[in-house]
């Protein structure tokens, strides 16, 4: 059994990360979270499917231009974390979620907060490569399309595919189906396609798990070089990935429920990457980092 | 030591090969194999003996007069009659089902794979479909009767192919929603992630996603239910069409006789059969010949187009 | 001009920003409530259903003498009005239909689950279904001319050319199709790893689809038969044309002879004048026998359903 949450994340550094009240966000050593504005702010977060609860209790704080990395043992509910970010878990009829998630101060819950709206600032790529089966050029066009952005969308593409470092590749072929594309090819379009519609932030759930190594460099690559424009939040289970990329790191592990036989994702620890990585706080950590986590 | 030498256990290569290829000649298997492959050749067997029939039935008057027994109207001469007035029931009826069936039909499919929320009114349209779509056709007759020809009988003329075209419309629409919701259902996940992913409605999901990917399977399901509404019979019969000669011929196109009397190629099939004299034998299966090459035509085309986009996307 | 990374929010975002833009929203409103009135027109179709049966037939059942419905033939013209004419009638087609369609279409769909290969089925099921498209009408007038005279009559000559015998054979072939389907379905959904325990135990195939497959899809099988029996006992047209009587017969059990079935009789009733002239309660016998077939079958869907949902709960 996990203990108390205020134990969990004993550095100065992290209580301040944790906290969306002003008061505290100010006063720690400057390279926190608290140095840079915060995006998100999560505050005892619990989200259920119907009677089964998938992730309990989660305090967060997300820092803009910065990449949090969740990493952690599969069924730990960091992918069901993450989609609470941009309101994806509103599509599954039996989610429900408790707690807060801010966005810049307004809780992305509350009545008359649209998730369609929520959906564009925030955009999202999943795991597996998922091109719509349009032309190149309509699948990055797609969004700004449906969300009425007015101006010149050949010189928008462009802009996208050049940003996902995809448009040398492409530019010759914009109206091909993007089923031709490799599978790197085919992620980085997602990205782009993403990044049409202007978001702030990117939620990445595992991008590269089915892509190989070299695809996964680029991809490692792009989210370095898009960093200075976006907040980027990543879910992986490669931790030599989140330790490449990230600024900082979040571990969850599920606890088993002994009564109805169920996981329950609890998050660890939350702290610099580099912290997280060389000198954890708490041993399930450290194990997990290491690898000798079962 | 040789490959073909005894092994060890003192057992001959030749012995332990026999062994493997066990017995020879499985009676009850292959007795069972082609009992089987009968049965499935069966239904080919009589498609096959039931078209060369009534083609072979038929053909003269395709032969002698092709044009004037598509031309000409019912008389009491089976020299002189023709199917003019069923073809324009059938065509009729055939606009009806376009017209209402395929966009409730797809209406109700998009609401209930897409937006419906898992509640008990959504369980009770569920499963009043699938009841619906297991309701004898001449049940619909009698729905189409009471309301279409009685009730409204101020808004559809009472017996007119008006009343029968919104019966039969009715008829099929459970299949289409059935079929139109299957192929909705078929639609990868990934797309509408993808779409949500990117801040669209769900409506803009729908239109731009899902229903572009599920067109394929939906036209499938809708061209299979227009050619079953073409090739019925029954509920026709209840809400009144004449099975017997109709006097009178408007044009394929005269939009203001809607609400008058009318007859359809299968009501027309109907009344031909039962007819004693062996002229109209013939005639009959020159109309079935008619009737069949509309719909299993329809239906092939559909078919093969489902089929090819199945294999497509593997 | 659209440019990305135009509009950062800061700290001055407020819960304004996130309503999105309204006429969007009010579109999918409407769009939603447009989509709602589609799927709610199926409730709306089943009330009606049942209102246009109900009434006319609670005339009937309160006016009738009931010495008439259960007596010596269903004459509806002449006030007798005997159901188990009717019933016995539809009873006797479907039997008989099933007969020939049940072991054909098991066979058929046998066939196509477990030895065809996929060459084999991408020719055949494709011809199968075109089958069913048949329209009834169409293997009512093959069951008069061909059935009967080629193959019935040829066994015993002196059987009349309008049977319900003709009419079972024809309701088979519209149903055949069918019950392959089905049966197919509920076989291929067995899983693999279940033949795959027969195979490695050295069954053969004949063992393997009779002691293992077909035991593990035996409820989908029922639920064939069950929707079969019901598309049969619903079927008009076939009936009407092939097996003989209409207007009205004496009770009738040979099925080498002439009968009468609920749904032929109803579509006697209907073609037979432009105002049903008769008895006074001719008319309103129509909706009788129409609301003893809805509930038969609505009956039987329901218990073919139960069926299919176990094969589903299961693998």
């Amino acid at each position: 059994m996990s203990r108390p949450r205020g134990t969990t994340v004993p550095t100065h550094e992290t209580v301040a990360a944790v906290s969306t009240r002003p008061d505290l966000r100010r006063g720690d050593e400057g390279e926190g979270a608290g140095s840079k504005p915060l995006v998100f702010g999560v505050e005892d977060v619990s989200v259920y499917y119907g009677g089964f609860r998938a992730v309990r209790n989660v305090d967060l704080a997300i820092g803009q231009q910065e990449i949090t990395a969740f990493i952690g043992p599969s069924g730990c509910g960091k992918t069901t974390m993450l989609r609470c970010f941009n309101r994806m878990n509103d599509l599954i009829p039996s989610a429900r979620i408790e707690g807060t998630i801010s966005y810049h101060g307004v809780n992305l819950y509350e009545d008359g907060v649209n998730p369609v709206e929520v959906r564009r600032r925030i955009g999202m790529v999943f795991q597996k490569p998922n091109p719509f089966p349009k032309s190149i050029y309509d699948n990055i066009a797609y969004g700004p399309r449906i969300a009425r952005l007015d101006g010149d969308m050949d010189e928008l593409v462009e802009q996208a595919l050049r940003r996902a470092a995809l448009w040398d590749e492409v530019k010759d072929r914009l109206k091909d189906l993007a089923m031709g594309l490799s599978g790197g090819q085919q992620q980085r379009l997602c990205i782009a396609r993403a990044l049409a519609v202007d978001p702030e932030v990117i939620l990445m759930d595992e991008p590269c798990s089915a892509l190989d190594p070299i695809a996964t460099g680029r991809i490692e690559d792009l989210m370095e070089e898009i960093k200075s424009s976006y907040t980027i939040i990543i879910v992986t289970h490669n931790m030599q990935q989140a330790a490449r990329v990230s600024d900082r790191c979040a571990f969850f592990t599920a606890e088993v429920n002994e009564t109805s036989d169920t996981r329950t994702g609890i998050l660890v620890e939350f702290d610099r990457t580099e912290k997280m990585f060389s000198n954890p706080a708490d041993e399930r950590t450290e194990n997990y980092v290491t690898g000798r986590f079962g | 030591m040789s490959i073909s030498a005894p092994l060890s256990s003192g057992i001959s290569a030749e012995a332990v090969r026999r062994r493997l290829h066990g017995q020879r000649f499985d009676l009850p298997g292959i007795v069972v194999h082609v009992a089987l492959l009968l049965s499935l050749l069966f239904s080919l067997v009589v498609l096959g003996v039931l078209v060369y029939d009534l083609v072979s039935g038929g053909w003269d008057v395709f032969a002698s007069r092709f044009a004037s027994f598509l031309s000409g109207t019912m008389r009491f001469a089976a020299s002189e009659s023709g199917i003019a007035q069923a073809l324009r029931g059938t065509l009729w009826i055939g606009v009806f089902v376009v017209a209402l069936a395929f966009p409730f039909g797809i209406g109700a499919a998009v609401y209930l794979e897409e937006y419906a929320p898992d509640n008990r009114l959504t369980r009770v349209i569920d499963i009043n479909i699938r009841n619906l779509a297991g309701v004898p056709s001449i049940v619909y007759g009698i729905l189409g009767f009471a309301v279409f020809v009685k009730t409204l009988s101020g808004l559809t003329g009472g017996r007119s192919v008006i009343a029968g075209g919104i019966t039969l419309a009715i008829l099929v629409l459970p299949v289409v929603i059935i079929t139109a919701a299957e192929a909705i259902r078929a639609v990868p996940d990934d797309l509408r992630q993808g779409g949500y992913g990117l801040g669209a409605t769900r409506w803009e999901v729908t239109r731009t996603q899902v229903l572009p990917y599920a067109a394929p399977g939906i036209l499938t399901g809708t061209v299979l239910s227009l050619a079953r509404a073409l090739g019925e019979a029954a509920p026709l019969i209840l809400v009144g069409a004449v099975v017997g000669r109709l006097g009178s011929n408007p044009g394929l196109f005269d939009i203001g006789s809607l609400d008058q009397r009318f007859t359809a190629l299968p009501i027309v099939i109907t009344y031909w059969a039962g007819l004693p004299q062996p002229d109209f034998r013939a005639l009959t299966a020159a109309a079935i010949v008619v009737v069949l090459a509309i719909v299993l035509a329809a239906n092939a085309a559909a078919i093969l187009m489902r089929n090819r986009y199945e294999s497509k996307r593997g | 001009m659209a440019q990305l990374i135009t509009s950062q929010p800061g700290p001055g975002l407020t819960s304004a920003d996130l309503r999105g833009d309204p006429r969007r929203m009010r579109k999918e409103t409407v769009v939603r409530g447009l989509l709602f009135a589609a799927a709610a027109t199926s409730i709306i179709i089943s009330g009606l259903i049942v209102y246009s049966l109900v009434r006319e037939t609670w005339t009937f059942v309160s006016q009738v003498d009931w010495a008439l419905v259960w007596g010596d033939g269903w004459f509806p013209r002449r006030g007798q009005y005997d159901i188990k004419t009717l019933l016995v009638g539809s009873l006797i087609v479907t039997v008989v239909g099933l007969a020939v369609a049940g072991p054909i279409g098991l066979g058929a769909g046998i066939y196509l689950s477990e030895y065809a290969s996929a060459r084999v089925r991408k020719v055949i099921k494709p011809t199968i279904e075109v089958l069913a498209g048949v329209p009834s009408v169409v293997v009512g007038f093959f069951a008069l001319t061909f059935i009967s005279p080629e193959i019935i009559q040829r066994f015993r000559e002196a059987t009349p050319q309008q049977t319900m015998a003709a009419a079972g054979i024809g309701v088979a072939i519209l149903i055949i199709p069918l019950v392959a389907s089905i049966s197919e379905d509920a076989m291929r959904s067995v899983p693999r790893s279940l033949r795959e325990a027969s195979y490695g135990l050295g069954a053969r195939k004949v063992t393997t689809v009779g002691k293992v497959v077909l035991p593990a899809a035996v409820s989908g099988l029922v639920a064939a038969f069950i929707v079969a029996f019901s598309r049969a006992i619903g079927e008009t047209m076939v009936v009407f044309i092939a097996a003989g009587k209409s207007g009205g017969s004496l009770f009738e059990t040979n099925p080498l002879e002439p009968g009468l079935t609920m749904t032929a009789a109803m579509a006697s009733i209907a073609s037979g004048t432009d105002s049903v002239v008769g008895e006074a309660l001719t008319f309103q016998s129509l909706f009788f026998v129409g609301a003893i077939l809805f509930v038969i079958t609505l009956a039987l869907n329901i218990v073919a359903d139960r069926f299919v949902r176990r094969v589903r709960e299961r693998y």
